[in-house]
């Protein structure tokens, strides 16, 4: 893997507390369960490997108690790893001396606290101008540049203010400000909208979002809420009682839970939100080719038993949609063009489409709601029962679920198919 | 059955012990003791009673407003006309040479003991001792090395006064919300720093209501060392308690009630923004705040950027 795009990389780590840490480090590296662990001996973190890629918002989630918190700490020393190691930008953070770790903080690794941590006793820009400070940079150049990102997170005219007058989410945009201002590569956040309220919260998080599509910053995310690991996270690392039990981007872990915990735990996830169209469709079935004609368009329809197909060019590019009794129509009355009846409003959305903005289009769509890729090639399709069942929380029943056809009976359509090949000839009488 | 444990034999040995080994040391302490004594004697007494009313009037106009002037006005006037002045200067560089004394021991010990568990356990059994001995004890041993005089009251008052100090600067710095250390932690600071720029100007309070206890006990203590001719308050009180003379007793006893409520209320003022000085203060800050801020919006305007011209100072 290329060492350039590895922001920061955690191997084997391991927090014990207590007496006799090693001991113990050795025994649950042997399989011994963390609650047979002598009495006086907690194990935090078990064993957790992981890599967070430049650029990357790595969101680490659990509940109280399994660890997470203890994790972040470990990534930029505030907690001693009892083993394994921390490189971060390559270098090893683990076992090197205080001075050498001070530099790593105060150039490549900041934090925002849950708390948010502000010192009290001096104003917002004092604030935001801590770390440059302790960086060493001058009076007036820090004041300029903390002004600037007072301003970029929308506390502009609230500079000369102390942090007991103002709100929490305001409180907490000085505490990202600060980490902003130190300019960092990496940010770590511990449970930073955690004490917020939810419209605030939302907000946060999506100037959060806004900010590292800006500044391209690789954010260490630790939540408790999985509705906030899954909007904000690239990847999610799902804690356990001190062990990560899954790593993966939100839709894997919804849609693969590694073991029965992560699937009970995704199970209050407001799946319309963070599953997308591309995870729940199937392939298209019923696709004919433009220039296929309408026999071959019915005879597909009626093998797949269904009321309606897409009609695609050769590279599968949309060209729009066709109802079997308009093809019907044209196979009686023996036409060889398929385009008098193509609907060009097909309704098809695009493959990154949430769940949630896909009720409408499917509920206007005659056919199972067609899934474009962005070269607007025709990638799959949504019957609605897939789109019930992947609400329910069932992948497996969303791939099995049958359609419930409403074409035209078998018999019909074989018979006009047999007709119109015995009275090709008489074809002009039969039009209507 | 009958077991006697020489306790006392042995304290005694160990104080002949220091006494005779000693003796250059505690002959320097109590020379320098003494001499800090008459240098604060000498600053009070020096000038009018008038004039020292007065300033400690204006002092007090700073520190909490004009309601505590008038009253330290009164009290002083009182103490003034009771033929007490020149006793309660006396106990007054006491208390403030004792108290100087306690501060500088205990804020570093108690600073001390936050930063270090093992320091911590071993200065709390102490202090717990220092603090229940009963105070005359004290007096016989600080008599023995310091002779009669003002040096074993200085010293008897500040062993006895040191305890809250320590106990409530390291409570102080040990309560120093956790998340704002790791944030110093988390930028680089070096623990000095944090140490500096965090813990102690969060636990600010908390050191001033030690300052303030041990400047309390200090003046508690101070009828106490009368006991053993340090001169003050202390002395009339003990000379009226030898002679059973309620009137005198009662004269040098609320004049030390005033010198308590008047020390107690400007240790208790600091770092609390009452009184004139505070409110200037803030209306200078106020408006450089905002001169400064105009000053940076022209910038902007003038430049397109943020931009800072090298004359302007923090906010």
């Amino acid at each position: 893997m290329n060492d350039d795009t590895i922001a920061l990389r955690a191997e084997g780590l391991y927090k014990v507390f207590g007496r006799h840490a090693d001991e113990a480090v050795i025994q649950l590296h042997r399989g011994t369960p963390r609650d047979e662990l002598p009495s006086g001996t907690t194990a935090a973190v078990i064993d957790a490997s992981f890599e967070v890629r430049s650029g990357e918002i790595f969101v680490v989630m659990g509940l109280s108690g399994s660890g997470k918190s203890t994790l972040i700490r470990m990534l930029n020393g505030l907690h001693d790893a009892t083993a394994g190691s921390v490189e971060v930008a390559g270098e090893r953070i683990t076992d090197i001396p205080a001075k050498r770790l001070r530099e790593i903080r105060q150039k490549r690794i900041s934090m925002v606290f849950q708390h948010f941590a502000l010192l009290p006793h001096r104003t917002v820009l004092d604030n935001v101008a801590y770390g440059l400070e302790i960086q060493g940079m001058p009076l007036d150049e820090r004041v300029a540049r903390a002004r600037k990102v007072t301003e970029i997170v929308g506390l502009k005219g609230w500079e000369e203010k102390h942090p007991a007058e103002l709100s929490g989410g305001m409180q907490q945009r000085v505490g990202l400000a600060r980490a902003l201002a130190a300019d960092t590569d990496v940010l770590l956040m511990d449970e930073a909208f955690s004490a917020l309220d939810p419209l605030i919260r939302r907000e946060m998080q999506d100037q959060l979002l806004e900010l590292q599509a800006e500044l391209g910053k690789t954010i260490i995310f630790i939540t408790h809420d999985l509705n906030e690991a899954m909007y904000i996270g690239d990847r999610i690392a799902v804690m356990r009682d001190g062990r990560i039990v899954q790593i993966g981007s939100p839709e894997d872990i919804l849609t693969n839970p590694a073991n029965d915990y992560v699937e009970q735990f995704v199970q209050d996830v407001d799946r319309t939100k963070v599953l997308t169209a591309e995870s729940v469709m199937r392939k298209p079935r019923a696709v004919v080719h433009v220039g296929a004609g309408p026999r071959a368009a019915l005879t597909t329809m009626r093998d797949e038993q269904l009321a309606g197909a897409y009609v695609v060019n050769k590279d599968r590019t949309i060209v729009g949609w066709v109802r079997d009794r308009d093809v019907f129509d044209l196979v009686r009355r023996g036409e060889k063009d398929l385009a008098p009846v193509i609907q060009a409003d097909h309704g098809a959305v695009a493959t990154d489409t949430a769940l949630a903005d896909l009720f409408i289009p499917s509920l206007e769509a005659a056919l199972p709601l067609g899934v474009l890729d962005g070269r607007s090639r025709l990638v799959g399709v949504i019957p609605r029962v897939t789109l019930l069942a992947a609400l329910g929380g069932e992948p497996e029943a969303a791939a099995t679920a049958t359609p419930r056809p409403d074409p035209l009976p078998a018999e019909v359509v074989d018979k006009v198919l047999g007709a119109a090949v015995g009275a090709r000839a008489a074809e002009p009488k039969e039009a209507v | 059955m009958d077991i006697r444990i020489p306790v006392g034999t042995w304290i005694k040995s160990f104080f002949d012990w220091l006494e005779d080994s000693f003796s250059w040391f505690f002959e320097g302490l109590r020379e320098v003791l003494i001499w800090m004594f008459d240098a604060v004697d000498w600053v009070f007494a020096t000038p009018p009673a008038l004039v020292v009313i007065a300033l400690v009037a204006f002092g007090a106009l700073l520190a909490r407003g004009w309601r505590f002037a008038v009253g330290s006005v009164v009290g002083l006037l009182f103490i003034m006309s009771v033929n007490q002045w020149d006793n309660a200067i006396d106990s007054l560089a006491l208390v403030l040479v004792a108290a100087f004394l306690a501060v500088a021991i205990s804020i570093p010990l108690g600073i001390w003991a936050a930063r270090n568990d093992t320091v911590s356990k071993i200065v709390k059994p102490v202090m717990d001792f220092l603090q229940t001995l009963p105070a005359f004890v004290y007096l016989i041993p600080a008599l023995a090395l310091f002779r009669v005089g003002v040096a074993p009251g200085i010293i008897a008052t500040l062993i006895f006064a040191m305890a809250p100090g320590v106990r409530l600067t390291e409570l102080g710095i040990r309560g120093v919300d956790k998340e704002v250390v790791e944030a110093g932690q988390a930028f680089g600071a070096h623990p000095r720093r944090i140490l500096r720029q965090i813990q102690i100007p969060l636990a600010m309070p908390s050191i001033m209501a030690g300052i303030n206890q041990i400047i309390m006990l200090s003046l508690s203590m101070v009828v106490i060392a009368g006991l053993v001719g340090a001169r003050g308050l202390g002395g009339d009180v003990a000379q009226a308690i030898s002679a059973l003379n309620v009137g005198l007793g009662f004269e040098a006893g609320l004049s030390v009630v005033v010198l308590a409520i008047l020390l107690d209320r400007f240790t208790a003022s600091f770092g609390k923004g009452l009184g004139l000085y505070s409110r200037w203060r803030k209306s200078y800050v106020a408006k450089k705040e905002a001169e400064e801020q105009a000053r940076f919006d022209a910038e902007i305007i003038e430049v397109g950027g943020p931009r800072r011209s090298p004359g302007g100072g923090a906010g």
